[in-house]
């Protein structure tokens, strides 16, 4: 299958991220699995002109597009003209060089939550007029609009993320070129369900002090990062503790909040990123799929049963008390 | 005159973000360039309002290349406002993230972005021609795909220091906020083991000590020597370099700014100043630098420092020709990056490079395989010293009335992040990137930047639509055109 890559209104962290992939190298991972690179900006060596005949043969059809990844968010400003980004060289909005990509692409992949929903530029006044291929924000729309459909009849798939794991970008290319990624496999965002169905707090090295309701006040403080820091791992859909970053790492695992980078609208949550939005001292946003009573009768039984160690260690940068040696063999055993 | 032309380049690619470069050509050579960075974002016009600490999290996702670099000038403008002062420990961890970043960003600019342009078609009679194209072909050449592992996990010092990369918010203005167990030292070692393995025998053919006491350009013409030109990709690229006389190919404006490099405990392990070629160098005055936006599509104004600065799209208008807007420091254009960050530290091969044949493509390349040798050795150290235990973070309230500063050394060079606080808000932030400085447009006196008087005298055959010497002064600078424009 041809793939060719655009970046538009982003940073391109999504495709550093990509070159971050293992095992193996990403751009033999992506050839062994029948992915060939027609163009990408980072990696292709055609540039110029070259690089404008290669989108030129896929859109008359001379090239047959049948996965165009797109990162970064579209550009509509100023006015609608698409000016905040007229792809170098060509005189042309990219907006109007996607629309017409899109239109003969077999699938459209939005790589990273701007090229999804907009993302980071759409953040304050959103001076831009950034948008996602589909989304604006949560919002179904964006630069192609709710009824697009690429030519194998799919919708946009939204690899959300900010930056995307190179593990869910790959994932899904592969299970394309393989024919078993449809409709079925997207949530109601459009994300990819294999990691999308999954909470940054599934796996979360924190759980222990989540509890027990044991919380940080800190940034780089051991507890949870949940009650005063911003934390949204119990609501934010990501295998990211599951599936470790660069090795081993994950945000809780790095000593901050996750920010819920994969949801639509994560850059304005309307509180600061790292302080927790309260009622009554009670945060504002709930683990998903946990009734609001019954978080407050847990939470108030779990903390007045914390243990000392908990306790300790959740406000310090390194564990003060180690667990109690226990006897684990039933004494009856032997 | 009828061998007149004018050539646009773009989309210009392997470098970060979208460029275009607008060449004129009279008899064979580049005559003028403009530079133009073509998408907007509009970042400092998104942080005005916020709190801020939020520009943790926003400002670094400017860029997915330097967002590290970008992360330690707001911690370092956020500390500078709030008087905080971090711990010993967060500034080793701090320093190691930032270079884990640089380190893998030279390599991914030697390795992806600048060498596969010597297996183009157009060198095919080159006898160094087909080991460089089997070796560094974009995408099919063998080292893309052995480069690529190693950078993955050499990474991995991200994944435990900073929980990923990009954007991370483990820089901390207090500090760092992943705190090391010794076990963890011990970690930290075996992987920079691992890649220092991987330069010495891969990129270097030497060990790292050895390359970075090379200190003259005839001591390197010497080393190079006494191995064959396919011993490791260092010695390709300095046989390839020497035929094609790459020393001679893009100097730039030769005015040199650092704003140091890698600071613990008030110290700089590459020092910040300026200095000209025949020069001693002198200190770095923050109050001099200004940005004029005469040719960038902004509202038209005086030229202001940072701490005033605006940012107002406008995009009608009849001299621009760019986003990026121009900043000069004393009036002067500079020229920023790993050559400037070893010119100004007073590294002696860099020194004799540049005195005998000015900062060129040669020269840009060469110091950041140099600095690859050199930083491996001081992160090692810095782990060594790291002290389980004790504080890695340190907090403090942040004033409503304030302004700071963040000045560091990204992997391109000085970038700078001028933050004013007012009534608790962001009042105003004003970035300036290395890129900014070294891809600027003419100022209002029409002279042009850096890479703009690079390009002048550049060759240019009669058949190139793509002038093959263009590419490699362009790709020379490693732009990071997100950071260019924000």
């Amino acid at each position: 299958m041809n793939l060719l890559w655009l970046q538009s209104g982003g940073c391109g962290g999504c495709t550093m991220s990509l070159l971050c992939h293992e095992p193996g190298d990403v751009v033999g991972v992506l050839r062994d699995g029948d992915l060939e690179l027609l163009w990408h900006p980072a990696l292709s060596e055609a540039t110029g002109s070259e690089a404008v005949d290669i989108l030129r043969a896929c859109i008359e059809r001379r090239t047959p597009l049948d996965v165009l990844c797109v990162e970064g968010a579209l550009l509509r400003g100023p006015g609608g003209s698409g000016r905040f980004h007229m792809l170098a060289g060509t005189g042309r909005p990219m907006i109007d060089w996607v629309v017409e990509l899109a239109a003969v692409a077999r699938y459209v992949v939005a790589v990273g939550s701007c090229a999804a929903f907009g993302g980071v530029c759409g953040a304050g006044p959103n001076p831009t007029e950034a948008c996602g291929l589909q989304f604006e924000d949560e919002h179904p729309g964006g630069l192609l609009g709710p009824q697009f459909r690429a030519t194998s009849g799919m919708q946009v798939i939204n690899v959300a993320g900010c930056p995307t794991h190179p593990g869910w970008v790959v994932e899904t290319l592969l299970a394309l070129a393989m024919g078993e990624f449809g409709p079925d496999d997207l949530d109601a965002f459009g994300r990819p369900r294999f990691y999308a169905e999954q909470l940054v707090h599934h796996g979360c090295n924190r759980n222990e002090y989540y509890e027990f309701k044991a919380a940080a006040r800190h940034i780089s403080e051991l507890g949870c990062l949940m009650e005063n820091l911003g934390c949204k791992g119990t609501q934010a859909h990501a295998d990211c503790n599951v599936r470790p970053w660069n090795g081993t790492g994950s945000c809780t695992t790095g000593g901050y909040s996750c920010i819920g980078c994969t949801e639509p609208g994560f850059e304005e949550p309307g509180h600061p990123f790292a302080q927790t939005p309260k009622v009554a001292g009670i945060p504002i946003g709930l683990p998903s799929d946990m009734p609001k009573a019954w978080f407050v009768a847990l939470a108030a039984l779990s903390k007045s049963a914390t243990p000392q160690r908990v306790r300790a260690n959740a406000t310090s940068d390194h564990a003060l008390v180690p667990p109690a040696i226990r006897q684990t063999r039933f004494k009856g055993s032997r | 005159m009828s061998d007149a032309r004018r050539i646009l380049v773009g989309p210009f690619n392997r470098v970060e973000g979208d460029l275009e470069v607008d060449l004129d050509v009279v008899a064979g050579r580049v005559e003028a360039a403009r530079v133009s960075s073509p998408l907007y974002r509009g970042f400092e016009q998104i942080m005005e309002g916020k709190h801020p600490h939020d520009a943790m999290v926003l400002v670094p996702r400017i860029c997915g290349i330097c967002s590290v670099s970008q992360s330690a000038a707001v911690a370092a403008a956020l500390r500078d406002a709030t008087g905080l002062i971090a711990p010993p420990n967060g500034e080793r961890v701090a320093n190691l993230v930032l270079a884990a970043e640089n380190l893998a960003d030279h390599l991914t600019h030697f390795y992806l972005f600048f060498m596969p342009d010597f297996a183009r078609d157009a060198y095919r009679r080159r006898s160094w021609f087909d080991d460089a194209r089997q070796r560094f072909k974009a995408v099919e050449g063998s080292a893309p795909a052995a480069v690529l592992p190693a950078r993955a996990a050499f990474l991995h010092l991200t994944g435990m220091l900073s929980g990923k990369w990009p954007h991370t918010l483990a820089l901390q203005p207090g500090g760092a906020s992943r705190a090391v167990a010794a076990n963890e030292k011990v970690r930290l070692l075996t992987l920079l083991r691992a890649f220092r393995s991987w330069l010495e025998q891969t990129l270097f053919g030497a060990p790292l000590e050895e390359i970075s006491a090379i200190a003259s350009s005839d001591a390197l013409h010497a080393w190079a020597q006494q191995r064959a030109a396919d011993a490791s990709d260092f010695a390709r690229f300095l046989a390839i370099a020497r035929e094609l006389g790459l020393q001679r190919l893009g100097r730039g404006s030769e005015l040199y700014l650092a704003f140091g490099a890698y600071e613990i405990e008030g110290r700089h392990l590459f020092a910040r100043g300026v200095r000209g070629v025949g020069e001693a160098g002198r200190a770095f005055d923050p109050a001099e630098i200004t940005e004029d936006v005469s040719h960038a599509w902004l509202m038209d104004d005086e030229a202001r420092h940072p701490l005033h600065g605006r940012t107002l799209p406008l995009l009608d208008k009849p001299d621009a020709y760019t986003w990026c807007k121009a900043p000069r420091l004393a009036g002067e254009v500079a020229e920023c990056g790993a050559l400037a960050r070893q010119f100004v530290a007073g590294h002696p091969l860099i020194v004799d490079v540049v005195t005998r044949d000015g900062g060129s493509v040669f020269a840009r390349v060469l110091a950041r395989l140099l600095e690859l040798a050199l930083v491996v050795p001081a992160m090692e150290r810095w782990v060594r010293e790291i002290r389980p235990g004790e504080h890695f973070c340190v907090h403090g309230e942040l004033p409503d009335e304030a302004s700071g500063v963040g000045l560091v050394e990204a992997a391109r060079g000085a970038l700078g992040h001028w933050l004013v606080i007012r009534r608790g808000r962001v009042g105003s932030y004003q970035i300036v990137a290395p890129t900014t400085w070294n891809f600027s447009p003419r100022d209002r006196a029409g002279v042009p930047g850096a890479l703009e008087q690079a390009l002048v005298g550049a060759p240019v055959g009669d058949n190139e639509t793509v002038p093959l010497a263009v590419q490699h002064i362009v790709r020379s600078f490693d732009p990071c055109m997100v950071c260019t424009v924000h």
